[in-house]
């Protein structure tokens, strides 16, 4: 065996152990419980819910699209939708951002209306999914989640965990922004480089 | 003494009659709720809910998960085997709304090659590496140094004429 080989072969588990280093060690920053959305770039699952406020009038797919827009899954019994919703009433007054609320699995309808009443209505339209049919078309495993919706009714991004500052400027406003833009829809100044 | 005896194997009666309880209480966990027309749908199902992950309670089966999610999913694959939907459909139902994670059998893509291959490439190098050791010990016995050769032939030699044994007085 020349010796050539012979280091080669001796190389070999270094050359193993360094890739599988590598691997390990991008491993630590990837978060497992953010899972990609299968349904980037489809259409809106079609569906027939009530209005949170209303329980006789019903809503369909026909109130997504048109306009871009945020579908907002929250809940109740969820510790995170609470801190967050201080966040979301903050889009709406100061950046008009257009939400459909979407209630997951809540205790009862009542506990979530009176959720909105104390701390605000941030949503154009509140859709009350009991039974979490809609939310399983969406392929929502938890709340909150926030899906941004392009005025054809495209899903352009999901976002999984609390909306805030921080996830708005970096992840989700420049995506909802660029939709916007792409409608020929005025973004507020102090958004404007969102999209630059 | 016979009376505690008595008394040791009522504690092991009460263990075993534990044991049974815990475990056939896992055993239907999962489709208590459920009746089918067809003992061929139960299985569709304990094999759809034993394959399908729970996104929520990640590493567990929908099957093992008590997550909300969980039992929803579990009872829309319920649904979808009365309605008559091949395994194939239910899984790819599953798989457009959660992604190829859903599925406990990835898919063989770009992202999952390696996943794959892994096991294939380990059973190669541990092939090569016995391949080497193997043929590494037959050269070695096969050349033999002159100061080597000479050491062997004086042991073999030896063995044939051994050492007589000292004659002892008698």
């Amino acid at each position: 065996m020349s010796v050539r080989t012979r280091t080669l072969i001796l190389l070999t588990p270094l050359v193993l152990f360094l890739v599988l280093a590598v691997f390990l060690f991008k491993g630590l920053f990837s978060d497992p419980t953010k899972l990609d959305s299968a349904l980037i770039g489809r259409e809106v699952p079609s569906f027939e819910l009530p209005d949170l406020y209303q329980p006789d009038v019903n809503h369909d797919e026909s109130i997504v699209g048109g306009r871009p827009m945020l579908i907002n899954v929250w809940a109740t019994w969820c510790p995170t939708c609470y801190a967050e919703h201080t966040f979301l009433n903050q889009l709406l007054a100061e950046e008009d951002v257009y939400i459909i609320g979407l209630n997951y699995k809540d205790d009862s309808r009542g506990a979530a209306v009176r959720w909105l009443q104390d701390l605000g209505d941030p949503y154009q339209i509140n859709l009350f999914d009991f039974t979490g049919l809609l939310a399983l078309d969406l392929g929502v495993y938890g709340a909150p989640e926030t899906f941004v919706v392009d005025a054809d009714g495209i899903i352009r991004y999901r976002h999984v965990g609390d909306l805030n500052e921080r996830v708005w400027r970096t992840e989700v406003g420049p995506v909802y922004y660029r939709a916007m833009q792409e409608s020929g829809l005025d973004i507020p100044e102090h958004r404007l480089e969102l999209v630059q | 003494m016979n009376s505690r005896i008595l008394a040791k194997f009522n504690h092991i009666g009460f263990l075993l009659v534990l044991f049974t309880a815990v475990v056939g209480a896992t055993a239907i966990a999962s489709n208590e709720f459920y009746e089918f027309e067809t003992a061929a749908q139960e299985r569709q199902f304990n094999t759809l809910a034993g394959e399908l992950r729970c996104p929520k309670c990640q590493n567990q089966t929908i099957a093992d998960s008590d997550a909300p999610l969980a039992q929803d999913m579990r009872e829309r694959v319920y649904q979808m085997i009365m309605e008559g939907k091949s395994n194939a459909e239910i899984i790819d139902f599953m798989k457009v709304r959660y992604g190829d994670f859903v599925h406990y059998r990835p898919p063989v893509n770009s992202s999952t090659l390696v996943l794959w291959l892994a096991p294939l490439g380990v059973i190669l190098i541990g092939a090569l590496a016995v391949w080497f050791n193997v043929r590494q010990q037959r050269n070695a016995s096969a050349e033999l140094t002159p100061e080597e050769e000479a050491r062997m032939n004086d042991i073999f030699s030896n063995t044939e004429n051994p050492a007589k044994p000292e004659e002892r007085d008698n």
